[in-house]
C-alpha cells in the first residue's frame, strides 16, 4: 500500500518521450564464457564434467584415426603392428586399395565413367532443384524427374545399339547402389505418401480402407520382411518372363516401405490446416483436386518439412538393409572387403566401419542442414 | 454450364431471384438446426440475418453455397438448383462470394495472389488480366499498396478487406458475409463496414449474418431475426427495429441496442 500512495492519481504527459537506441550489450568472450558456461554451480559442474570427458574421448580416438594410422600398403601386413609402428591405428590404406570397389561394386572397370556420369547428371539436377534460387525451377524438376531417370537407365543399364554395353544389376554395387535405391525410394515415397495420405481421409469409402490398409499394413511390417516379401513373392504372382528384375523387387519394395512412412509424415501436416482454409477454397469456386494442389498441400507440406526430412535420413540409412535380399550396397562392398583374407584385420574392420559411418553421416548431416535452411527461409517470410 | 431457361419470359421470372430456399431442414445429428426455411431473395437485395448465436443464422448462409449440406428442402442460387452433384455445387460456387468471419486468407499466398487464384484457376483468365482485376478490387478496397506483402503482415480490417477483394475478383452476383465484423477490434470494425456500405451502392445481392444493428439500418432491404433454427421475423429495417412484433425479436432487440 505504500508503494500506491507513491503513483500520482493524475498524469499529463508535458514532451513527447524520444525513441532511444538500445543500451550498449555487454558483449566479449569473457562476458559470453561467464554467461553461458559459468553462470551458476550447476552450469560450472556441467562445464567440467564435459571438458574432462572431450579429454577422455577425443586424444586417443585422433591417436587410433589419424596419428598411428597407415595410410597407404597393399596388404594387411602394412596396417599390422611393427617395430616401427608399435600401436598401429586406423588401416587407411584399405579404403584407398579398396575405393572404387566400395564406388563402383563389380561394375565393370572400363564401363564405369558411365557411373561417373550418372552421378554428375544426379547432383546436377538436385543442385538444380534445391537451389532455391536457381533459374527456370520448372525445367529442373522437368529435369530430375523425367528426363534424368531414363537417362539413368539407359547410361547404368545400358543400351547395346547405340553401344552402350549392357550391364545386368547383379554388377552394380556400393555407393551406386545405395544412392540408386535411396534416390528412388525419396522420389517415390513423397508423391505416393501425398496419394496415401489424401486417400486415407478421402469421403470415398473404398478408397479410405484401401488407403489404410496398406499403410497399416505396411508399417506394420518390418523393412526386412517387406523387402523379402517383394523379392520371393512378387516371382510367384508375376510370370517367369515378366518378373522384375531383383533389384527393382528391392527397388519396389523400399519406395513401398517408406510410402507407408511418408504418408503418416504429411496426414499430421493435412490435419494441421485450419477448416477454414478448405472452406474458404471451396468458397471461391475451386475443385477438390486444385484446393489441395493450390491451398491444402503447399501448407501441409511447409508445416511437415522438417519431418519429411527426418523421414528421408531414415530412408537413406534404412538402404543398408537390402544386403539381405544379396544386393551389394555401400555398407555391403565395406564388410565383404574386410573379410578379404589378404586384408582381414580387426583394424580394418574399425577402419572400414568408419569410413561408412562417414559417408553416411555426410549425407545425412547434408539433408538436415539443407532442411534446416529451408525452414528459417520459410519463417522469414512470416506466415502465420 | 449454367443451366437457365431460354426465352425471355423465364429469364425475366429467373432473373429476379437471386436465392429461394424452400422448407430447408438441417439436422446435426439428432439437433434439428435448421427448421422450415422458407425464403425468397430478390436479386440486388440487401438482407441482413441476426439472431442469439446457435440460432442457426450462419449455418443457414452456409448452405446458400453449400459449405454445408442439408437433409430435406431445396436450394436455388441464380436459376442453379443445389444438389449433390459437384458441378452444380461449382457453378454456384463461382456465382456466389464468401466472407469468413476469420477472414480465412490463404497465409503462403501474397495479397495478390490471395486474389488472382480463383481468376486464374477457376475462371481460366490470363495471369496478367487475374493480376488487372485484383489490383481494381484492391484499389476498391483502399489497400493496393499491400499486394505483394503476404496476409500475416495485415491489420485484422485490412485482412478482411482483402477478402472481401478476393471474393470480388470472381465477379459474383451474390455476396455471403459471415459475421465480417466479429472478430475485428473495435477501431478496424469501421473501415469493413465502410466497404460493405459502398459494395451495397453497387446493387450486389448481399446476405450479411450480422450483429452490427446501425449497417442493418443503413444498408439492408430487410432484416431476418432468427432463433431456435426458424425464421421468426422478416421485416424492413425501419419497422424491424422501431416496432418488432415478435416477442423474442424484442427481447432481441433490448438485449443488442441496451
Amino acid at each position: 500500500m505504500a508503494a500506491m500512495s507513491d503513483m500520482p492519481v493524475q498524469f499529463l504527459r508535458q514532451a513527447p518521450a524520444d525513441s532511444l537506441p538500445p543500451p550498449p550489450s555487454r558483449a566479449g568472450v569473457f562476458h559470453w564464457l561467464r554467461a553461458n558456461l559459468f553462470s551458476s554451480p550447476f552450469n560450472i559442474a556441467l562445464t567440467l564434467i564435459c571438458i574432462l570427458f572431450i579429454a577422455w574421448i577425443v586424444p586417443p580416438f585422433l591417436r587410433f584415426f589419424v596419428i598411428n594410422a597407415t595410410w597407404s600398403g597393399n596388404d594387411r601386413e602394412a596396417c599390422l603392428p611393427s617395430p616401427a609402428n608399435p600401436q598401429a591405428g586406423a588401416c587407411w590404406a584399405f579404403v584407398r586399395v579398396w575405393l572404387s570397389y566400395f564406388v563402383y561394386g563389380f561394375y565393370p572397370i572400363g564401363q564405369r565413367w558411365r557411373v561417373d556420369l550418372f552421378f554428375l547428371a544426379l547432383a546436377f539436377g538436385i543442385g538444380w532443384l534445391l537451389w532455391l534460387k536457381a533459374p527456370r525451377r520448372e525445367i529442373g524438376a522437368l529435369y530430375f524427374f523425367i528426363v534424368l531417370p531414363i537417362l539413368s537407365l539407359i547410361l547404368l543399364s545400358g543400351l547395346p545399339p547405340i553401344g552402350l554395353a549392357s550391364v545386368p544389376t547383379n554388377l552394380w554395387g556400393g555407393i551406386l547402389v545405395t544412392i540408386v535405391v535411396a534416390t528412388i525410394g525419396m522420389v517415390f515415397s513423397l508423391p505416393l505418401g501425398i496419394l496415401l495420405a489424401l486417400g486415407r481421409r478421402s469421403h470415398i469409402a473404398v478408397v479410405r480402407w484401401l488407403s489404410i490398409t496398406f499403410i497399416e499394413f505396411v508399417r506394420g511390417v518390418p523393412l526386412i520382411t517387406v523387402l523379402f516379401m517383394a523379392s520371393v513373392m512378387l516371382p510367384l504372382f508375376v510370370p517367369e518372363r515378366f518378373a522384375p528384375d531383383k533389384l527393382v523387387r528391392a527397388l519396389i519394395g523400399v519406395a513401398m516401405f517408406a510410402s507407408a512412412y511418408m504418408a503418416e509424415v504429411v496426414r499430421g501436416g493435412l490435419a494441421a490446416i485450419p477448416r477454414g482454409q478448405y472452406e474458404a477454397a471451396q468458397a471461391i469456386g475451386l475443385t477438390y483436386w486444385r484446393m489441395t494442389a493450390l491451398v491444402i498441400l503447399p501448407q501441409a507440406l511447409r508445416v511437415t518439412l522438417p519431418n519429411i526430412v527426418n523421414t528421408f535420413i531414415g530412408l537413406f540409412k534404412d538402404t543398408t538393409l537390402v544386403f539381405i535380399v544379396g544386393i551389394f550396397d555401400f555398407q555391403r562392398t565395406i564388410e565383404t572387403a574386410s573379410a578379404d583374407p589378404r586384408w582381414a584385420s580387426l583394424s580394418t574392420s574399425v577402419t572400414g566401419a568408419a569410413f561408412a559411418a562417414l559417408f553416411y553421416f555426410v549425407c545425412c548431416y547434408g539433408m538436415s542442414r539443407y532442411a534446416a535452411r529451408a525452414e528459417m527461409r520459410l519463417l522469414r517470410r512470416g506466415r502465420h | 454450364m449454367e443451366k437457365r431457361p431460354e426465352g425471355p419470359r423465364a429469364e425475366a421470372s429467373r432473373a429476379e431471384i437471386a436465392v429461394e430456399i424452400i422448407a430447408l431442414n438441417k439436422w446435426f445429428g439428432e439437433f434439428h438446426v435448421l427448421r422450415d426455411i422458407n425464403l425468397k431473395v430478390a436479386l440486388g437485395e440487401r438482407i441482413v440475418i441476426c439472431g442469439p448465436s446457435g440460432s442457426g443464422k450462419s449455418t443457414l448462409l452456409r448452405c446458400i453455397n453449400h459449405l454445408e449440406t442439408w437433409q430435406t428442402g431445396r436450394i436455388v442460387v441464380d436459376g442453379i438448383e443445389l444438389t449433390d452433384d459437384p458441378k452444380q455445387i461449382v457453378a454456384v460456387r463461382r456465382d456466389v462470394g464468401m466472407v469468413f468471419q476469420q477472414f480465412n486468407l490463404f497465409p503462403h499466398l501474397t495479397v495478390l495472389e490471395n486474389c488472382t487464384l480463383a481468376p486464374i484457376w477457376v475462371r481460366r483468365m490470363p495471369k496478367r488480366d487475374a493480376e488487372a482485376l485484383a489490383m481494381k478490387y484492391l484499389e476498391r478496397v483502399k489497400i493496393p499498396d499491400q499486394a505483394q506483402k503476404y496476409p500475416a503482415r495485415l491489420s485484422g480490417g485490412q485482412q478482411q478487406r482483402v477478402a472481401i477483394a478476393r471474393a470480388l475478383c470472381m465477379n459474383p452476383n451474390i455476396m455471403l458475409f459471415d459475421e465480417p465484423t466479429s472478430s475485428l477490434d473495435p477501431e478496424m470494425v469501421k473501415e469493413v463496414l465502410d466497404t460493405m456500405v459502398e459494395l451495397a451502392s453497387d446493387g450486389i445481392t448481399m446476405l450479411v449474418v450480422s450483429h452490427e444493428m446501425g449497417f442493418a439500418r443503413q444498408v439492408a432491404n430487410r432484416v431476418i431475426f432468427m432463433d431456435d433454427g426458424q425464421i421468426v421475423e422478416i421485416n424492413e429495417p425501419k419497422s424491424f427495429f422501431d416496432q418488432p412484433q415478435h416477442e423474442r425479436t424484442r427481447l432481441f432487440l433490448q438485449q443488442v441496442l441496451r
